[in-house]
């Protein structure tokens, strides 16, 4: 027997696609969905596979990079968060007329809740959309069980196939069983043929008939069909059933089991919900009453039931239509549709603690600056930790990745007639910066946007879990890499005022966002870039800040200003007329010496006399 | 399948004391002791400081998740989430708390509390919190009936910690410190 190993379920995925001969793994890192590239990374060099795995600029990149891979014959995948795929619908949309040779899969991480999102979209409806197969797994093993399956689904039908796990998958662990990775690889070939990979519209719609074919034989692949977990004569007897996907089966199993429902109603774990096997379909409507769909976040099986005068689930109000399907949830759900008693659950209020920037975090003291220079100003911010500026009120807008400048640029325009007119300063991290907020930098300084964007450059993706960006010089594996200077980069955009400060020193940096806001006025964007190191990174690379041991005075009223404008976790009022020092959360960044209007946070003197 | 190799278990505190680092322990025990396990983790914002919470189950189960009063165990190390916790908790469930104040006033036979910052600042890794309060839970287990015990032993979890820094003996060593302060406050 293989070894078992205890694995979060996005490295069950990786090690699925590399046992699977996997030749490029890409991604762009987005919570729930960054580990499956790090896992990648680090079985490549653990196990010299040759395999390239990287990091790309942004989901639309990676996945054009994979798909190049597979159309040349080779075993490809790209992996990203659900918004993440947004990003790349564009060759998603395409690449589904086109298909593939080698077997393409696309990973697309869900997060019902949303724990970690901007929304709950359901990439499974990205999948209808592209017209491709989705398969929806149930826990970590059947994740990398089917990577093989998508292979073997992708080349039999030369399209490209999605899995898309949810985070309750993606950040599960289970012990799982290891197989070996292959002794040999496929080799590339690229048959060109610009008929089908550079199609021109009118082949397109052959394409488009082409994949209409593939999908009514795909909805017939045994592989992939609805499987029932409990048949017995008394659940062949049962006139309700019950259908789930993802998560949602495992809960609903565990839950029939533990309700001594499991030997009576029948149960349909479907894996591959989109396209729908057509036989199921007739199956389940000519055999069953009764019908409850379980499956996250909208009802992509359900829609596929014509007829669904029988069907309850989230279209017939029968399953709730936003929140993650909890099992608890769930349990009701079936007790309801199974008329047991529903059980209700109080959960006492209890005010639980918000995410707060790390104590000594770089952009505390940039978003201090930043409200020092400019109070009255817009801001707009972006996706990343930074977007916890919101705790320092120095953030009034996050739309998605790359907006803070484009939505800085459309505050401009929709004020600039007007006479009380605001400053605009938009904050982005270095990551995202090169993601998607490049090509919006070039559109403001062609349309002369007046404001200021402050970079936040960590020098790490770091949010995720510091994934290196352009600017590291250095790969998914530690491997070195050519890099991208940030201030050139400024420069290159045709911005006239681009400058760099540490944002530990208060006083200079807030100098210079008062002159980068002035400047601004009347000449187009002026750029300042907030240059530090994440805390929690831990690659190589020189100390931030020479730590400081700081100390409060009797000189402390517990006024609250540090705590409320500041807000570090570190410093704690607690109502006893003087503010503490958590010195276990403490980094001595000494930051907040400067910040206390009261000059009663001071640097400890351990040397007295 | 023993009994008590089925377990349930809640293990929750603020993004940053370390609550993912003890599940992998606990499930790594499991793994070694050849018990099917799952786990669910809060990765992502919350990690920043926020309310984070995991879930382990032992002994075969498909849902990662523990549904309200189904769990056998909780190790909580911020004291005001307990409250909450408990939801997920069986009546006769046990309960390991960090707290600074109430340690070892044992209100109802079942719920332990443990200064794990002050025990960690005495191992001389301070920000060893978590591993005092699983050293601690594990102990407290082990004085329970055969029915309530975790289904993992100290020696379990020193063999994890050994076999996850064998590269790295001072670390091994300090955290193995902080497992038998905690695990010394149990007795």
């Amino acid at each position: 027997m293989n070894e078992r190993k205890l694995l979060l379920g996005n490295e069950t995925i990786a090690r699925g696609l590399l046992e699977n001969g996997c030749r490029i793994v890409t991604s762009y890192p987005g919570t729930p969905a960054s580990e499956i590239l790090s896992a990648a990374a680090f079985f490549k060099n653990r196990y010299n596979l040759p395999v390239h795995v990287q990091w790309a600029v942004n989901e639309k990149i990676a996945f054009e990079i994979a798909y190049a891979g597979a159309i040349s014959g080779l075993r490809c995948a790209v992996s990203m968060k659900q918004v993440g795929l947004n990003v790349a619908s564009d060759p998603l949309m395409s690449a589904s007329y086109m298909g593939t040779k080698g077997g393409f899969i696309v990973i697309s991480a869900d997060d019902p809740g949303p724990h970690s999102s901007q929304t709950e979209q359901d990439s499974r409806l990205m999948a209808m959309l592209a017209k491709i197969p989705v398969l929806d797994p149930d826990s970590p093993s059947t994740a990398k069980e089917m990577t093989g399956v998508a292979f073997a689904l992708s080349e039999a039908f030369e399209i490209p196939v999605m899995i898309r796990p949810t985070t309750r998958i993606c950040h599960a662990r289970q012990d799982i069983e290891q197989h070996a990775f292959p002794e040999s690889f496929q080799e590339p070939e690229f048959e060109k043929n610009p008929g089908r990979w550079a199609a021109t519209p009118k082949f397109r719609f052959q394409l488009h008939r082409l994949l209409e074919e593939k999908l009514l034989k795909i909805a017939l692949f045994e592989q992939t069909a609805p499987a029932m977990v409990n048949e017995t004569r008394a659940t062949k007897r049962s006139s309700r059933v019950i259908i789930a996907s993802g998560v949602a089966s495992a809960h609903a199993m565990e839950i029939l089991q533990e309700l001594g429902l499991f030997d009576s109603i029948p149960m349909y774990r479907v894996i591959q919900p989109y396209p729908l096997h057509s036989a199921f379909i007739d199956l389940i409507l000519s055999t069953y009453e009764e019908i409850l769909i379980l499956e996250e976040t909208t009802g992509v099986i359900e829609t596929q039931f014509a007829d669904r005068r029988r069907v309850k689930g989230r279209m017939s109000g029968h399953v709730p239509g936003a929140g993650e399907l909890l099992p608890e949830i769930v349990e009701n759900i079936i007790r309801k549709f199974t008329h047991l008693e529903s059980l209700s659950v109080e959960k006492p209020s209890v005010p639980g603690k918000r995410p707060t920037l790390c104590a000594g975090c770089m952009h505390r003291a940039a978003f201090y600056a930043i409200k020092r220079a400019a109070p009255k100003a817009i801001y707009t911010g972006d996706i990343g930790c930074y977007t916890l500026g919101l705790n320092l009120n120095a953030v009034d807008t996050v739309l998605c990745m790359g907006a803070s400048i484009s939505q800085a640029a459309g505050f401009h325009h929709a004020f600039k007639q007007t006479k009380k007119r605001s400053p605009i300063i938009a904050t982005i991290g270095d990551s995202t910066f090169f993601h998607s907020g490049v090509p919006a930098l070039l559109d403001a300084v062609v349309q002369q946007v007046e404001f200021v964007l402050v970079i936040l450059d960590n020098g790490t993706t770091a949010m995720t879990g510091n994934q290196p960006t352009p600017a590291s010089g250095f790969g998914a594996f530690g491997e070195p890499l050519p890099h991208v200077d940030i201030e050139s980069l400024v420069n290159g955009c045709g911005v006239a005022f681009c400058r760099t400060v540490n944002p530990y020193e208060l006083k200079p940096t807030i100098a210079l966002l008062k002159e980068a806001v002035q400047f601004c006025n009347g000449r187009g964007p002026a750029v300042v870039i907030a240059k530090g190191r994440c805390l929690l990174d831990k690659n190589p690379g020189p100390a931030p800040f020479t730590p400081v041991e700081v100390e409060i005075t009797d000189e402390c009223d517990e006024c609250e200003y540090c705590t409320t404008h500041f807000e570090c976790p570190a410093l704690i009022s607690g109502g006893e007329g003087r503010t503490m020092i958590d010195s276990v959360l403490c980094s001595g960044c000494g930051v907040c010496i400067e910040v206390c209007p009261k000059g009663a946070i001071v640097e400890k003197n351990t040397n007295p006399g | 399948m023993d009994n008590h190799e089925k377990r349930q278990i809640i293990i929750s505190g603020l993004g940053g004391q370390g609550v993912l680092f003890i599940t992998r322990l606990l499930a790594e025990a499991a793994v070694m002791k050849g018990i099917p396990v799952l786990t669910s983790e809060t990765h992502g914002m919350a990690q920043r400081g926020g309310n984070v919470v995991s879930h382990l189950k032992t002994g075969g189960y498909h849902s990662p998740l523990i549904r309200p009063r189904q769990g056998d165990l909780l190790l909580a190390l911020d004291p005001n989430t307990a409250p909450l916790d408990s939801v997920f908790l069986k009546p006769e469930a046990i309960k390991a708390i960090n707290s600074p104040s109430l340690h070892s006033t044992d209100s109802d036979r079942s719920t332990f509390y443990i200064d794990a910052v002050g025990g960690a600042q005495k191992s001389g890794s301070p920000k060893a919190a978590n591993l005092v309060l699983l050293g601690f839970a594990v102990g407290v287990s082990q004085n329970m009936t055969p029915a309530k015990r975790l289904f993992c032993s100290m020696d379990d979890i020193r063999n994890v910690i050994h076999n996850r820094f064998s590269s790295d003996q001072k670390q091994s060593a300090q955290n193995i410190a902080a497992l038998e302060i905690g695990a010394a406050c149990a007795k």
